[in-house]
């Protein structure tokens, strides 16, 4: 609560006077009073820091101290480096490094056609790589005008990939979140079931992780025979092994110790601060893309959003577990449904001919050759489109120019906007749930610093 | 998906409504910057989604509404609205010769990461903004990356006769 | 097998000599090549993929890469896994520093070993400009075979002694090169200070 400089109260039978307590709209508040902030960001630039190892220690005993946690570092899911500012094992105050992956991808993105941009988008999210392969895709198939012409097939198809990713990357969540809290052996528990996962992919796609398989148009392949009976035996074995998970970690009084009241975000501060995923489900607020702006065909599958209520890293593991479990049903109601066609539009402009009509028609192999080399040219315009990924909200925005590679091409990364999230769920908290936090908010650096 | 050729634009809060490709787009001046995202947050757009620009340097005849005077920098804001489910956007033309503009932090807190990258990479700043440095590349790095008019930075790669 | 006439009945004077001899060097380089444990210096996709190693199914612990330790003052190997940026290539040179000697380096992926497919302003063109590598694994990523490959391939030149004997001739250490980009570029990139 702000202190105002006039904070009577006239209450009386007659009337109140409530003009000092007033709502203000909104757009009067500053961010520290939306955020409640006491400083929970530690704002030191890395110059000043570099330069703290020269300052004379002074053993005074309310002396905070500032220390470094990573880039190089086993809990911190990558590259990520936390300045921490510390009263005795009590974390004050943290500011996020990034930077230590970035890769320039937004500018590689600008030199490669819109058929290789899966490639260079893929390594972004490199946990749910299919998930980031889709909002591309999606986003030039808006440019190009054809997003409802994809054929069913290949819609169905990206859902089934899509949902498939979102288990593997939850499972991995599982994994390190385990490992973090001290449950080590989830690790190998968490890549065991995500090996299965990825055994399908490498069938389906060719490769474990980084597919560039969903593509502008549809779908570079299609399913291969037997692929029901791969899923199905995915679905059959998972249920016990969560249930494990269930009485390894979800009922054991450690773990709600390590995890309960943890990392504690509000719905206000995650609404501002534009956390979306388990983050802003788990302070109570049911949004999830899938459900409030549906895209493919996700409108005629019946899931439940999963929604925490103390918005503590308890919540967001719970969420997660459970989502596997939508996941899971969702891709039960996919199996059915998947119809026969094409996996990939029948546009020649986008789409390169089969490999067969290649030996029969010359027009084919100019067509193949015009698309791998050239690339297919895009309608001048700007987009933005926003799926839901197991991190959160990722959206694409691209700018194009009319020419086959995007103007400019930027991936709206959920992880980055939820790292700005870490400083408000730390402070207060002990430097043992700082990793229990970075490992509930569960970023992926390659997304975050692109 | 062309707009209709009405007698009146559409406008909202004062500016030009455009559409692209079914997605509605403010086109906001850089003057009235603030306050027209101060209305669109008391309208519903609780979030901010997305803070980023595009450098124009090398496509200046983009296609742009009557009234807008396009500039070498084009800050893009996505909005989205919890509560009406709706998504909007915003595009404001931001000059060569004067490269800065408002911080959205106190309305967005959630900005302050993103417009950090857009200083890192296109090298404009934002009045307002608590920590404007380098977010992405070192601190001590010279040039704005995603710009125009900076290199890709390929290294030459020989496969033949090569001299290592 | 002339060692052994008899020793079940003779006990230990069945045994023609009780010494066993062989060079100490053997010794230590087959120990060495049998217990490397890692630096954790997972970066990227290739990191996921080292853990997969790592994990049940393709399991690291059988080749004597029991964990990987997050001290570097603890770890024989780092293994470079993922793409190394302008801000990350101090780091990497400090953390391998901070190893003790005997060590060695895997490049694991493309992008650590040549830049991959980043051939730009952010990515370091190759781990071997800030580290002398031992082996490098291709791949995009390397799936975890490769990645075995990869180490099998290392814990063989440690126990031939190839690796200690070509580090002694060459004098040891990276080969720090800075090249510069040739003009023909609108705006020449000036590489980080450090």
């Amino acid at each position: 609560m702000t202190p105002r400089e006039s904070d009577t109260i006239i209450s009386a039978a007659a009337g109140t006077n409530e003009g000092n307590q007033e709502l203000r709209s909104r757009s009067e508040l500053t961010a520290k009073e939306v955020m409640r902030e006491v400083g929970a960001v530690l704002r030191m630039s890395e110059a000043d820091a570099a330069l703290l190892a020269e300052v004379e220690a002074d053993p005074g005993e309310d002396q905070t101290m500032i220390i470094n946690m990573g880039p190089q570092h086993p809990s911190t899911h990558g590259v990520l480096r936390l300045m921490l500012e510390l009263q005795g094992e009590t974390v004050l105050r943290c500011k996020p490094i990034i930077g230590y992956l970035h890769t320039g991808m937004e500018k590689t993105g600008e030199s490669l056609t819109f058929m290789q941009g899966g490639t260079n988008v893929t390594r972004m999210d490199y946990l749910s790589p299919l998930n980031s392969e889709l909002v591309f895709s999606m986003a030039t198939e808006k440019l190009l005008g054809i997003d409802g012409d994809i054929p069913e097939r290949a819609v169905w198809i990206r859902m089934l990939m899509s949902e498939l990713n979102r288990m593997s990357s939850h499972l991995l969540f599982m994994a390190t979140n385990g490992m973090d809290i001290g449950a080590v052996s989830m690790m190998l528990y968490g890549w065991r079931e995500r090996e299965v996962v990825l055994r399908f992919f490498q069938k389906v796609t060719g490769l474990r992780m980084n597919h560039n398989f969903i593509r502008p148009g549809g779908v570079a392949a299609d399913l291969p025979a037997g692929w029901r009976d791969d899923v199905m035996s995915i679905l059959d074995m998972l249920p016990d092994r969560l249930g494990e998970y269930d009485v390894l970690m979800t009922n054991q009084p450690i773990w709600r110790e390590r995890l309960q009241g943890v990392g504690v975000i509000t719905q206000a501060e995650a609404i501002a601060l534009g956390a979306t995923g388990p983050i802003l489900r788990s302070t109570g607020l049911a949004w999830d893309l899938r459900r409030d702006m549906p895209y493919m065909h996700y409108d005629k599958l019946e899931f439940d959003v999963i929604v925490g209520s103390y918005g503590d890293a308890f919540d967001r593991y719970a969420i997660r577990l459970n989502e596997i479990r939508e996941s899971m049903r969702i891709v039960r109601q996919i199996l059915d449904r998947v119809p026969n066609g094409d996996y990939r539009i029948q546009d020649k402009k986008v789409t390169p001919p089969p490999r067969a009509r290649i030996d029969e028609s010359m027009e084919a192999l100019i067509h193949h050759f015009k698309i791998f080399t050239e690339g297919f040219k895009v309608p001048e315009g700007e987009v933005y489109v926003a799926i839901e990924s197991p991190r959160g909200e990722v959206g694409c925005y691209i700018a194009s120019d009319g020419s086959p590679t995007p103007y400019r091409m930027h991936v709206r990364a959920p992880s980055f906007v939820n790292v700005q999230a870490l400083p408000h769920m730390m402070r207060g908290g002990l430097v043992a749930d700082a990793v229990a936090v970075i490992s509930s908010v569960d970023p992926v650096l390659g997304e975050v610093d692109r | 998906m062309t707009t209709e050729e009405t007698a009146t634009p559409a406008t909202l809060h004062g500016c030009l409504l455009g559409d692209s490709r079914g997605q509605a787009v403010l086109f906001v001046p850089k003057l009235s910057y603030m306050s027209t995202m101060k209305k669109l947050v008391d309208d519903g757009y609780e979030m901010c989604a997305d803070l980023t620009a595009v450098d124009f340097l090398t496509h200046a005849s983009r296609t742009l509404p009557i009234g807008v005077s396009p500039e070498r920098f084009e800050i893009v804001v996505n909005l989205l609205s919890l509560s009406k489910r709706e998504r909007l956007r915003a595009r404001v033309q931001v000059s060569e010769s004067d490269p800065s503009i408002e911080s959205l932090f106190d309305l967005y807190p959630g900005t302050e990461a993103m417009e950090r990258e857009v200083f890192d990479m296109f090298g404009i700043s934002f009045a307002g903004h608590p920590d404007l440095t380098r977010i992405l590349m070192p601190e001590d790095w010279q040039g704005h990356p995603l710009r125009k008019d900076y290199a890709q930075g390929r290294i030459p790669v020989q496969f033949k006769g090569a001299a290592s | 097998m002339g060692v052994v006439r008899n020793v079940l009945d003779d006990g230990l004077e069945g045994l023609d000599h009780n010494f066993l001899t062989g060079r100490i060097e053997d010794l230590v380089k087959w120990s060495r090549s049998r217990s490397s444990w890692g630096a954790t210096f997972g970066l990227a996709c290739c990191a996921i993929e080292m853990m997969g190693t790592g994990a049940p199914h393709y399991d690291l612990a059988r080749f004597g890469m029991e964990v990987f330790r997050a001290s570097p003052r603890q770890a024989d190997i780092m293994i470079v896994a993922g793409r190394v940026s302008q801000k990350m290539a101090p780091v990497l040179r400090q953390v391998y520093d901070q190893m003790m000697e005997p060590k060695w380096v895997i490049s694991m992926g493309v992008c650590a070993s040549s830049g991959g497919m980043f051939n730009n302003y952010a990515i370091v063109q190759g781990v071997d400009q800030v580290v002398p590598v031992d082996v490098y694994a291709p791949g995009c990523p390397p799936t975890p075979e490769t990645l075995i490959h990869a180490i099998e391939t290392l814990h063989q030149l440690i126990e031939d002694g190839e690796i200690m004997r070509r580090r002694a001739t060459s004098g040891a250490g990276a080969n720090v090169h800075i090249q510069e980009i040739p003009a023909g570029i609108t705006t020449p990139v000036i590489l980080g200070s450090r």
